[in-house]
């Protein structure tokens, strides 16, 4: 038990990691737009767009400061009355396509577009033949085996 | 039948081929870094009072005043901040001039920090809400920046200066002069 006391000690000396700073969050982190709808804009915007510290979060599901500064940004640019998409579009001018979760059609992404259209019209090609061959009574097929 | 091994060969060379991206790309170390988009482009309007008042706080029209600067963005409570200060010194004793950016911080935790560390900054502005830090797509403490006499980004660097930086930052800069 004595042995104990100076570790427990330490626990509650040593300040958490998290509290980075003592300053008070964003105006706009943790409060609502006062209008509704533009709030609902606002939100929807947030779960689309990556906390850039905690890289697999978005910044309306993460705490870190910076992701409130985010949602700042976000729900005051709003406020002022630009669309979602400009919003998205000033960020990705900033942070480049990784700070979206929302993917766009570009010079890197259009393969996630286009395999699977490729794959669809594959298959169905697939199908058709296989389909088409069975319809045709071939000397031969069902025989045997 | 035969037709159909090779198929078979050419399904089997294809999972292979794809285990063996698989494998080097889970091989390879995470990127941890955003890099910024705004390289190669003017720094957005802005205006920051003083962070302590013994510094002038930073505008934008403070950067496009003909001399290439270094814009350090740092905070008290960033440790890395303060491995990085011997560094800086020796930047600045090196004929750079740096401002700063401090993010998120008290001035009487600064005054301490700058107290400690040494104060290389002719301006240090005070960004309370990350404003500016998202302006030039910077997404953490320390980062340094480049900038042209003529307000333009032209290099980004990601992290704390380590001794190997600085001649690398201070071609940089020479670059951004010429």
């Amino acid at each position: 038990m004595r042995n104990l006391l100076p570790i427990l000690a330490a626990f509650f000396l040593v300040q958490p990691a998290s509290a980075q700073d003592r300053m008070p969050p964003a105006p706009y982190a943790y409060t609502q737009l006062e209008d509704p709808a533009l709030e609902d804009q606002a939100r929807e915007l947030m779960h689309t767009l990556r906390c850039l510290k905690c890289q697999s979060q978005s910044i309306a599901d993460s705490d870190a400061t910076m992701a409130g500064d985010m949602r700042h940004q976000v729900r005051t640019r709003i406020a002022a009355g630009e669309s979602p998409a400009e919003v998205r579009e000033w960020l990705i001018s900033r942070y480049g396509d990784y700070v979206s979760y929302e993917p766009q059609v570009s010079s890197t992404t259009w393969p996630l577009f286009a395999i699977p259209v490729v794959l669809i019209l594959l298959a169905a090609a697939v199908l058709m033949r296989r389909v088409g061959r069975r319809d045709e009574p071939e000397a031969g097929e069902g025989e045997g085996a | 039948m035969k037709r159909l091994r090779f198929t078979l060969w050419i399904i089997v060379g294809f999972a292979a081929a794809l285990f063996g991206l698989f494998a080097y790309q889970l091989s390879q170390p995470k990127d941890e870094f955003v890099e910024s988009a705004m390289v190669g482009q003017p720094m957005p309007e802005f205006d920051l009072p003083p962070a302590v008042a013994e510094r002038p706080g930073l505008s934008r029209a403070d950067l496009a005043d003909g001399r290439p600067k270094l814009l350090n963005v740092f905070a008290s409570w960033c440790v890395p901040c303060a491995a990085e200060a011997p560094q800086l010194d020796a930047l600045e004793r090196s004929g750079a001039n740096i401002v700063g950016v401090a993010i998120r911080d008290r001035p009487e935790d600064l005054e301490r920090f700058l107290a400690n560390y040494g104060n290389p900054f002719t301006r240090i502005g005070r960004d309370d809400i990350s404003e500016v830090q998202l302006a030039i797509g910077s997404s953490g403490v320390p980062e340094t920046f480049v900038i042209d006499g003529s307000g333009t980004i032209t290099y980004q660097h990601i992290g704390d200066i380590r001794e190997g930086d600085v001649p690398t930052l201070l071609d940089e800069l020479r670059k951004a002069g010429s």
